[in-house]
């Protein structure tokens, strides 16, 4: 089952049974935090996980997003200079 | 009018992105030589991909010799008969609350879909998630609350910690149904197959996102092939056909990850530990289109028999086997590992339909066929 | 006040004093129907004029929970009722409202019941005329079933439905889709979601009105109520004979809306609304008609979302951001909850 959704927890709301409130686009809904929880329940707070059937699985690196998404910036750049380039060829010919 | 936005999905969802992505695809694709007449055939293990594929018309956009082979990664859809009706069985004794996913409620069994025996007066309700079935269980003391536990890895974890919340709390109106199972399995069944030509594999994001990417390792050290973890979204998937396509190109065969921001290496400890604690792995476990498969399946420890459904009602694996023939002329097997294409299939909209189906692959929403006939307007070339 | 029961009781139902009581002060000192014999005795000017026709619907109300953010099934009764002729071109005029209420529901509820109806009454310009009472033993319920005819009148000269569709016309919606349907499905409790949503029940009267005149040619107008936008369109495209495409980038979503979908796989296109209609228009005329349509609240999202086209006949699809495209059929059973 691979339904997953990205959520911010945005409050702890019941530390021993390891629940939180997560929110998704406005849309807010009790997650059990265990496969997330550090030591430090409330330093959850803020943080983007990845929600699959109302528990917050993994923690989502907001670095490594960035990072694909530069990949993906550096793609579209190389793929603007070698049609470019084809373009000057192309006129030269 | 711009669609709202969905922080960490909508970027990976830039049609921009995804054009580049398409345009060094079919570089890639031409360099290796690859045509619609000689394919790359690259499996999507994971029903959650085959939806995603469908859903953004992937499959229409992509370069011709890139050819997606739909996997066996829908839990519905491998659910065998008999494992259905035994959900019938258990809903339909007496002070039973069967709960589940939506998912699974329109599989047909032999006698009857979940749905049908609910609407014949079962107590059968649709759940989000296991925790909502511990709270019904809570609320209803004089009930006994069953929670059908489908799925692979990704779903696995949260019916552990639910049981071992469960345990905690002394409940002794809570059991669960397991229908547990592991996606390495029938991977390396697929591969021994020699009727299958597998190029190169994009490997589930949620399911990895708990064991991590190593299990796989198998794929790329022992068969040769290019596995890729993927992230749901299409430029996700894109970038991962990418990925596997470069490997083929360089005549490597690695296990990557693209989907870094959610899968860490070596996956969630505290789920591992979960159904390590919780699970052990069955001798065999049978597959819908797949038979019997060893060490596939997951069953309840002793040490937690008093949340097994199997043994509480003494029921499914608990007693031996029970031989359930699948519905005749259904061909869900042979589609749902890739051997045939919907379309090929002889029931396809004809003996089968989202309104009358014969087999799980047509309910189900992963399912291939129903990816076709919803998105892919495939039902033009059946009638 | 003569009534003072908390709680409707099997006696309520009975035809005797307890139900006039309970008729009189809860239904017809509020309603105020003309006359007080079993049947209504009308008349409109507009009725009588050569080439005007009578529009006649009924519907029936099961919603539950009977009141969630935005409205309740009071509410709803009326403006299904009026939308379902309003879409046909008639000027809605009179409404019947039949109760089947399950013996003790509150009494305090019916009220508030009761008076949503008026208010979207009056808001509509339509009077309820005639209606029953009938109580059904406890259990043999959902509270309160509503059920009611409608008439109106189509004025001579306008002629709208599908049948008159044609490639090349505009496809129109009047604001945000799925709202209610989504308000409905966090207000049920089950799915454990809470969420900043209102129902977008409305009645539609006036936009329909106002968008015939600012755009006679307008072709046909459905509501988009069980089923969504999605199973409007497939019935529309199917009796007229010609395929629509929908621009995936012009739907027009709220990020709640989209979030509940997210959240449980469902796609919004099948979500109910109850104060969205869909047309088709003259591809000349819509620009009078988003016009028309976004002088008034409950148009000021108005959009075109699409065309008609002269594709596989009653084929809807679906063009991608991505420009690819996909079928969007006819759903299915009920939408459940995806997980995967």
């Amino acid at each position: 089952m691979c339904l997953g959704i990205p959520g911010k927890i945005i409050a702890i709301t019941d530390a021993a049974r390891l629940m939180a409130m997560a929110e998704v686009s406005g849309v807010r809904r009790e997650v059990n935090v265990a496969c997330v929880a550090g030591n430090d329940l409330e330093a959850l707070v803020g943080a983007w996980t990845l929600i699959h059937v109302g528990f917050a699985m993994s923690l989502i690196d907001e670095d490594e997003a960035a990072r694909t998404l530069e990949a993906l910036r550096d793609l579209g750049e190389a793929q603007e200079a070698l049609e470019q380039m084809a373009a000057a060829d192309e006129a030269l010919a | 009018m711009s669609a709202p936005s969905l922080k960490f999905a909508s970027e990976f969802r830039d049609p921009a992105a995804a054009k580049v992505l398409l345009a060094a695809i079919a570089r890639k694709a031409d360099a290796i030589g690859a045509t619609r007449a000689k394919p790359v055939h690259i499996m999507e293990i994971c029903g959650g991909h085959t939806h995603s594929i469908f859903r953004y018309g992937l499959d229409k956009l992509i370069h011709d010799g890139v050819e997606f082979i739909h996997g066996p990664g829908c839990p519905v859809c491998v659910l065998p008969m008999a494992r259905v009706d035994e959900c019938v069985e258990i809903a339909e004794k007496p002070g039973v609350i069967f709960t589940t996913f939506g998912d699974a409620m329109r599989v047909p069994g032999h006698r009857k879909s979940l749905i049908q025996a609910k609407s014949a007066g079962a107590d059968i309700r649709m759940v989000y998630s296991p925790l909502d079935a511990l709270e019904l269980a809570r609320r209803n003391p004089g009930r006994e609350v069953v929670f059908f536990g489908l799925g692979f890895e990704t779903t696995t974890p949260s019916t552990a910690l639910s049981i071992q919340q469960a345990a905690r709390e002394g409940l002794t109106n809570f059991s669960v149904f397991c229908n547990h199972i592991t996606v390495p399995e029938p991977i390396k069944a697929l591969l021994d197959d020699p009727d299958m030509t597998l190029d190169g594999f994009i490997g589930p994001g949620h399911v990895s996102m708990v064991i991590g990417i190593h299990p796989y390792d198998f794929i790329a050290a022992d068969y040769g092939k290019p596995i890729v973890v993927a992230g749901f979204e299409p430029t996700d998937l894109l970038q991962s056909v990418l990925m596997v396509l470069t490997q083929i190109a360089e005549g490597r065969a690695a296990v990557e990850n693209q989907y870094g921001r959610v899968v860490p290496e070596h996956g969630n400890p505290v789920s591992l530990a979960a159904i390590a604690d919780v699970y052990e792995r069955r001798p065999s476990f049978e597959w819908r289109g797949l038979g019997e498969i060893d060490a596939s399946g997951l069953r309840i420890r002793l040490r937690y028999a008093a949340f097994d459904a199997e043994e509480k009602f003494g029921i499914g694996y608990a007693t031996g086997r029970r031989n359930v023939p699948e519905m005749e002329g259904c061909a869900c097997g042979s589609v749902m590992i890739g051997k045939l294409k919907p379309t090929q299939c002889p029931q396809f909209g004809k003996g089968c339909s989202p309104e009358m189906p014969l087999g799980a692959l047509m309910v189900s929403s992963e399912g291939a066929c129903a990816a076709y006939w919803q998105y892919a307007g495939a039902r033009e070339a059946a009638e | 006040m003569a009534l003072r029961d908390t709680h409707v009781t099997m006696a309520h139902g009975g035809g005797g004093r307890a139900m006039r009581d309970l008729i009189d002060e809860v239904f017809t000192s509020v309603f105020q129907p003309p006359g007080s014999e079993d049947q209504a005795r009308l008349m409109d000017a507009a009725l009588q004029q050569p080439g005007a026709r009578l529009a006649f619907t009924t519907d029936s109300f099961v919603v539950t929970p009977l009141e969630f953010p935005g409205g309740d099934i009071g509410k709803l009764a009326v403006c299904g009722t009026v939308n379902d002729l309003a879409v046909g071109g008639a000027r809605p005029l009179w409404l019947s409202a039949a109760f089947i209420i399950e013996e003790g529901c509150e009494i305090a509820l019916l009220r508030r019941i009761v008076a949503s109806m008026a208010a979207e009454a009056a808001l509509a310009g339509v009077r309820i005329v005639t209606g029953d009472t009938k109580v059904v033993d406890r259990g043999k319920g959902d509270a309160v079933f509503i059920t009611t005819a409608g008439v109106g009148v189509i004025p001579p000269g306008v002629d709208i439905g599908a049948q008159h569709i044609r490639p090349g016309d505009a496809v129109i919606v009047n604001g945000v889709l799925g709202d209610h349907g989504a308000t409905i499905l966090a207000a049920r409790g089950d799915l454990a979601l809470s969420v900043d949503l209102l129902s977008d029940c409305a009645g539609l009267g006036h936009l329909m009105q106002a968008v015939l005149a600012a755009a006679p040619g307008l072709r046909a107008a459905r509501d988009c109520t069980r089923g969504g936008l999605a199973s409007a369109l497939n019935e529309m495209a199917a009796e007229a004979g010609i395929a629509v495409e929908l621009e995936e980038t012009a739907l027009p979503l709220r990020a709640e809306v989209a979030g509940v979908c997210e959240l449980l796989g469902l796609d919004p296109l099948y979500l109910a609304n109850e104060g969205r209609l869909v047309l088709f228009c003259p591809a000349e005329q819509a620009e009078a008609a988003l016009a028309a349509m976004r002088a008034l609240p409950e148009g000021e999202g108005a959009c075109i979302i699409g065309r008609a086209n002269t594709g596989t006949p009653g084929r809807v699809t679906l063009r991608t951001a991505f420009g690819g495209a996909r079928l969007v059929d006819m759903l299915v059973g009920e939408q459940l909850p995806r997980i995967c």
